[in-house]
């Protein structure tokens, strides 16, 4: 081929590897791969899977950073591996290990199994205010009443932020800042009426007042939800529901 | 008619607001007033720089403690700040898990709830 694109350079990659059947730990691998400017850190797995051991397992789908299921640590810090570039890593060695804080099920997957309860459990849909027959219309929003809850909504589910999460990495129960972003998505819709169920299951230790307010969440989220602030949010408003739940008893939903 | 909702059950209650809400409390008041205050007691009111003359005079000062509005103000700075510090160091010792959490919360809180205690025996002791 004399195509321009031909991959000229290449990189190591150091590849934690965990194989439960044969593997009593993880341990680094090294790959030695050609890359072209373009390739992501994905692309450079892929290739590894492709030509060099094709039992490499990681997770990936969307290959432009909206499915959230390529989040890995590269060189220490928690990254989609589609949305990083060998490029800019080059010409050192790069680092590649599974999300921090997260149990390793193989190589780069790591089990997810809690994340999944802890979103689950905060109500992850529109519990309508007013019930309203389907011939009756749409829910009708203004622009403003949007602009409320968006930027919470374009989390992916990546689990960056629990990787980077010092608190949910000495605490695995704390309910962590991606469930607290979609939480404060739903609670903060115009359309909804279920604040008062998510307050409850985040009023505990292990619920929104985990958080020390380190706010690194924010710092690496590769979609700007700034969790931290869903966090704070919701800490101004649990404290105020201690409150008003003395003088106000409900009866349980 | 609403649809129908897997109910999951509620955890229990954290009294973690309370401590919040006095630490966001002072950290407000010190962040608004703090610096002022140093400025005002440690080099103004010392060496009478741009104040009035006898403005901090023992029957001045005395006055304005057995005000009640002016009891209110320094049982404000003085344990809200305090409140504040302790919910902050209690937090970086748990980080930095230097004790068994009760221990540090009596170390913390507790000196905080102390120091508000004696704040409100003295300002009582003073009169009004
Ligand atoms: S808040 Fe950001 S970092 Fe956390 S899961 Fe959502 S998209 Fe990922
Ligand atoms: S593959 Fe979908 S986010 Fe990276």
């Amino acid at each position: 081929m004399s195509d321009a694109t031909i991959p000229s350079k290449s990189i190591e990659l150091r590849v934690l590897r965990y194989r439960p059947a044969s593997d009593r730990e993880p341990v680094l691998v090294s790959y030695r791969v050609a890359y072209s400017d373009d390739m992501s850190v994905l692309q450079a797995l892929q290739s590894i899977k492709d030509t060099q051991d094709g039992s490499l397992s990681f997770r990936w789908s969307c290959r432009m950073a909206v499915c959230g299921s390529c989040g890995m640590m590269i060189n220490g810090e928690p990254k989609l591996a589609c949305n990083t570039f060998v490029r800019d890593l080059a010409p050192d060695a790069v680092i590649i290990e599974p999300l921090q804080n997260f149990p390793i099920e193989r190589d780069l997957v790591v089990t997810v199994g809690d994340f999944v309860k802890k979103i689950e459990s905060i109500y992850p849909y529109i519990i309508p205010k007013v019930a309203k027959p389907v011939e009756d219309g749409a829910h009708l929003q203004t622009p403003a009443q949007m602009a409320a809850y968006e930027s919470f909504s374009d989390c992916i589910n990546c689990m960056l932020c629990y990787a980077a999460c010092p608190q949910f990495g000495a605490n695995p129960d704390f309910i962590g800042p991606g469930a607290m972003a979609l939480l404060q998505r739903y609670n903060g819709d115009s359309r909804d009426g279920g604040r008062q169920f998510r307050l409850d299951q985040i009023h505990g230790e292990d619920g929104v007042w985990a958080c020390t307010a380190v706010g690194i969440c924010s710092e690496v989220c590769p979609k700007q939800v700034d969790p931290a602030n869903a966090v704070n949010q919701n800490k101004t408003n649990s404290a105020l529901d201690f409150f008003l739940h003395y003088v106000q008893p409900r009866s349980q939903p | 008619m609403r649809p129908t909702i897997l109910h999951h059950p509620a955890p229990k209650r954290s009294v973690a607001p309370v401590f919040w809400l006095l630490f966001g409390a002072g950290g407000m008041l010190s962040a608004l007033f703090g610096p002022a205050l140093i400025i005002l007691t440690g080099f103004m009111l010392p060496h009478g720089w741009g104040v009035p003359a006898n403005f901090s005079d023992f029957p001045h000062v005395l006055a304005f403690v057995r005000h009640p509005i002016g009891k209110l103000v320094v049982l404000a700075v003085i344990a809200l700040f305090f409140w504040h510090g302790a919910e902050r160091l209690f937090l970086t010792l748990k980080d930095m898990r230097a004790g068994p959490p009760l221990l540090l919360r009596l170390m913390t809180y507790g000196v905080a709830a102390l120091l508000t205690l004696v704040t409100i025996a003295l300002l009582l002791a003073i009169g009004f």
